[in-house]
């Protein structure tokens, strides 16, 4: 443990990947460590692939990527895309991922299907702790499309992904969410804390199996507070 | 901070005074941000020419003045640069430059450190947005104290990158004022070459200056197996691999101070140069006569990461490499992981999606295509661009197509596709040499009143200013009809008429003279769309056709294929098709792709999903 912790935060562009990557590294700062994101906006707002870098650490951080094999929590906000991140996660590592798939337009164009359930099974087999979570069925919970990312990133946090409480993350969010939305977002966070807790506490089993997958090796919960995050904000 | 934010931050407390850029990834946040501050005069400009040659009129009145622009805007402006560089400043001058490292929005990968080189001038590299920040402050204070216009080199990985910057407070600087100085600012021959040799002199005490500066600095390190040079980003990735290597950091890269490359050369087994992208220091410090390596070990283009650096390094010192990226080999799976590509696609409802759908109807053509959204085209399903080169090429490309045509080729119908920014940008000038060389092109003028690829900024067209204020807005019509097009070769059209849109672009092929078909639809993502009551298939009346996936909106979704034996023996496929109804924004364009109109408005149906 090198005092430090590297996040991947993967999807598809308009899911709302660079505000979650703000608000883990709002909750960093006010926790008192240092950090460092990165993003390839460049085409980001046309439905490609979008990966964010967060690396955050009580020693200051080198280099803003993290290294492949350096993750410790992949945060999948689509399957496929946490698939391809995969190489970012380190033995041991924890996997959150939304169940709900967003087909590639070039999957309707080429005559070929794409099923979110072959790529959650992949996310099962890869030795890490993967915890499952219905983004859509949050997202209805709480009444509005545009908080998927919140929701993930409480239920990364509810299963002990991030090193930080729930209620840093409420911080970071009324500090960064336009003043009218901070009540629906803060929902949004409890509700994914919740389920990503729920599912924490299953062991990821269940998440697993009801998205076909068979999970291993999720019997660990202690990525939680691994920096020993007691300080005050 | 990002990099860019910094870099605004950075230039207000400077005092700088005017800002001015033209947008391009990853540089276009630094004027946004600069509009922030309500005592700095921003502006899009037109275009990165223009915005140099307002950032060095200001400069000449007296005011600390900066532009930003990506990579290939430099070569835009830099017709400007290399004559500035012989004039000096009156206040500060700096020309922020972004380089799209591994090309994540850019059509080529290039090096700006180049111009430095080229029009000797101090280039800056910052590593990351806290010296992005303290970097731009210091780029006024070196303009000034060496009378050149300094160019401030960015990279990707430092404007999209962000971390914790430490402000300060705004400098009040005086305006000098302009003095005439006609000797000086009037470059005719004679006054250009007395100035020469002061530039070269102002180059040669940079030099001396980049041997000194806390801009440049050796760092120890207790393994001397190999010593780094390195500016930008790739600092970082070094102390992320070889913590415990000794290296030289250039902040100031050029002049390159050789002096301090030396003393470390001499201090380590082996110096190598850590750059992205061209071998330039490499090739500088050869030159000198030390012994480096660079190109030899490292790739030439994309990002010199920890993962790239590391391994090459290691290999080079003889030693075993690690297994990385490690978790390929730990996590297997059973059966091998094909993730499909997502490629960037267009936005649903997106304006341009009609006018793709009608050119991939329209046989017999050869299309040139511009810098934009629309360079998207050019992908499945529509594959209705030919080329796409620099913004506004698509005009002078097009008439070469005409003009250079072989007789095989005599009956082609030559269009050319560009946006309205781009058409501002460089495009107005190539249809005024269309026109006056009697082109025989239909060009599609794109207009959906903003900077689409880059966000959705403002510009001529537009009707707004940088700060979201009302401004004179050009009328595309009368622009081109006051560049020589016929009134009657003009046509303004929906674009989600697709009716209206096949009449004008098949009439308008066939007529040997220059046209343009204007569309004057709003893009998607801006506050000026409107959406409308979204859209449904009735799955009963669905034959599968697939004539609506041929327009290539990501709201439609394939359900299910099936192939059936037509009664002439043949096979056929069919693909049976759904509308996302919570992404539709009922455009109104696929449904007159339908044969069977199974594509209904969604109030026409139930919670089940059956019509009512």
């Amino acid at each position: 443990m090198s005092g430090a912790m590297n996040f991947i935060i993967a999807g598809v562009g308009g899911q709302g990947i660079v505000l979650a990557a703000k608000l883990v590294a709002r909750a960093a700062m006010a926790a008192g460590l240092q950090v460092r994101t990165s993003e390839t906006i460049g085409m980001a707002q046309r439905g490609g692939s979008v990966v964010s870098h967060v690396r955050v650490s009580k020693l200051p951080i080198a280099s803003p990527l993290v290294p492949p094999g350096r993750a410790d929590a992949l945060l999948g906000f689509e399957p496929g895309e946490a698939v391809r991140c995969l190489s970012y996660l380190r033995p041991g590592g924890i996997i959150i991922a939304n169940a709900h798939p967003v087909a590639p337009v070039s999957a309707a164009l080429n005559q070929q299907s794409y099923r979110g359930e072959e790529m959650l099974a992949r996310l099962g087999q890869c030795g890490a702790r993967l915890v499952v979570v219905d983004g859509d069925a949050l997202c209805a919970e709480v009444g509005s499309p545009q908080v998927l990312n919140v929701a993930l990133i409480g239920a990364a946090a509810g299963a002990g992904a991030l090193g930080f409480s729930v209620e840093q993350l409420e911080d970071a969010i009324r500090a960064s969410v336009r003043e009218k939305f901070i009540a629906m977002n803060i929902r949004a966070l409890h509700a994914g804390a919740n389920a990503g807790a729920n599912a924490g506490a299953s062991a990821g089993a269940s998440a697993g199996a009801s998205a076909g997958a068979n999970v291993s090796g999720s019997t660990s919960v202690t990525t939680v507070n691994q920096l020993g995050l007691q300080v005050a904000p | 901070m990002s990099g860019n934010e910094a870099v605004a931050r950075g230039a207000w407390e400077a005092g700088c005074r005017v800002a001015a850029a033209y947008p391009g990834t990853p540089s276009t946040e630094i004027l946004e941000y600069a509009a922030t501050y309500a005592d700095l005069y921003a502006e899009w400009s037109v275009n990165e020419k223009v915005a140099l040659e307002v950032a060095i009129g200001a400069s000449l009145a007296g005011s600390r003045s900066m532009c930003a622009m990506k990579h290939v805007g430099l070569n835009v402006a830099s017709d400007a640069l290399m004559t500035q560089t012989l004039i000096g400043v009156g206040g500060g001058l700096v020309v922020v430059v972004a380089d799209d490292v591994g090309l994540s929005s850019s059509q080529n990968e290039q090096d700006s450190r180049h111009w430095g080189r080229f029009a000797h001038l101090p280039v800056l590299e910052p590593a990351d947005a806290q010296e992005a920040y303290e970097m731009t402050r210091e780029a006024f204070a070196l303009s000034e104290q060496f009378d050149t216009p300094v160019i401030l080199r960015l990279t990707t990985r430092i404007c999209h990158v962000k971390g914790v910057v430490v402000p300060g407070e705004r400098e009040e600087r005086p305006v000098l004022g302009f003095r005439k100085d006609p000797a000086r600012m009037v470059m005719t021959p004679l006054n250009a070459g007395r100035r020469i040799p002061l530039m070269l002199q102002r180059e040669e005490k940079l030099r001396e200056f980049a041997e000194v500066t806390d801009l440049n600095r050796i760092e120890d390190g207790k393994d001397a197996r190999v010593g780094f040079v390195t500016s930008g980003p790739t600092y970082l990735h070094i102390l992320e691999s070889f913590p415990d290597a000794p290296l030289v950091k250039l902040g100031l890269s050029h002049p390159a101070p050789l002096g301090l490359i030396r003393s470390l050369a001499e201090k380590v087994e082996h110096l190598v140069v850590v750059e992205e992208v061209e071998p330039l220091l490499e090739q500088e410090i050869r030159a000198a006569g030390i012994p480096v390596h660079g190109k030899d070990l490292l790739p030439r283009m994309g990002e010199l990461a920890p993962h790239v650096l590391r391994p090459a390094i290691r290999a080079f010192l003889g030693e075993a490499v690690e297994p990385e990226p490690a978790p390929r080999r730990t996590l297997e799976f059973t059966v091998p992981v094909k993730v499909f590509p997502r490629p960037p696609t267009m936005c649903v409802a997106c304006p341009h999606l009609g006018i793709y759908y009608c050119l991939s109807k329209i046989k017999n053509t050869q299309i040139a295509g511009d810098i934009g959204c629309y360079t998207l085209g050019a992908g499945h399903p529509w594959n209705a661009l030919d080329t796409c080169i620099a913004m506004g090429a698509s005009m002078g490309v097009a008439l070469g197509l005409d003009k250079g045509r072989s007789p095989a080729d005599k009956d082609k119908r030559v269009i050319a596709v560009i946006g309205d920014s781009t058409f501002l940008h460089m495009g107005m000038q190539g249809l005024l040499n269309i026109v006056y060389n009697r082109g025989n092109v239909t060009i599609l003028l794109l207009n959906n009143s903003t900077v689409g690829m880059t966000g959705g900024q403002e510009h001529p067209g537009s009707g707004r200013d940088i700060r979201g204020m009302d401004a004179p807005q050009v009328d595309f019509r009368k622009l081109v009809e006051s560049l020589g097009v016929k009134p009657e070769r003009i046509h303004e059209v929906n674009p989600y008429e697709l009716p209206t849109l096949f009449k004008a672009l098949r009439e308008e092929v066939k007529v040997e003279d220059t046209s343009v078909i204007i569309t004057n639809q709003p893009c998607v993502l801006t506050d000026r769309y409107s959406h409308q009551p979204p859209y449904a298939v009735d799955a009963e009346l669905c034959t599968g056709c697939s004539n609506c996936l041929a327009v290539g909106c990501p709201a439609i979704a394939v359900t299910r294929r099936e192939t059936v034996i037509k009664p002439n023996g043949s096979e056929k496929e069919l693909t049976f098709v759904a509308i996302d109804s919570a992404a539709c924004t009922g455009c109104d364009l696929c449904p007159g792709t339908c044969g069977p109109e199974a594509i209904r408005p969604l109030a026409e149906f139930n919670r089940a999903g059956a019509r009512v």
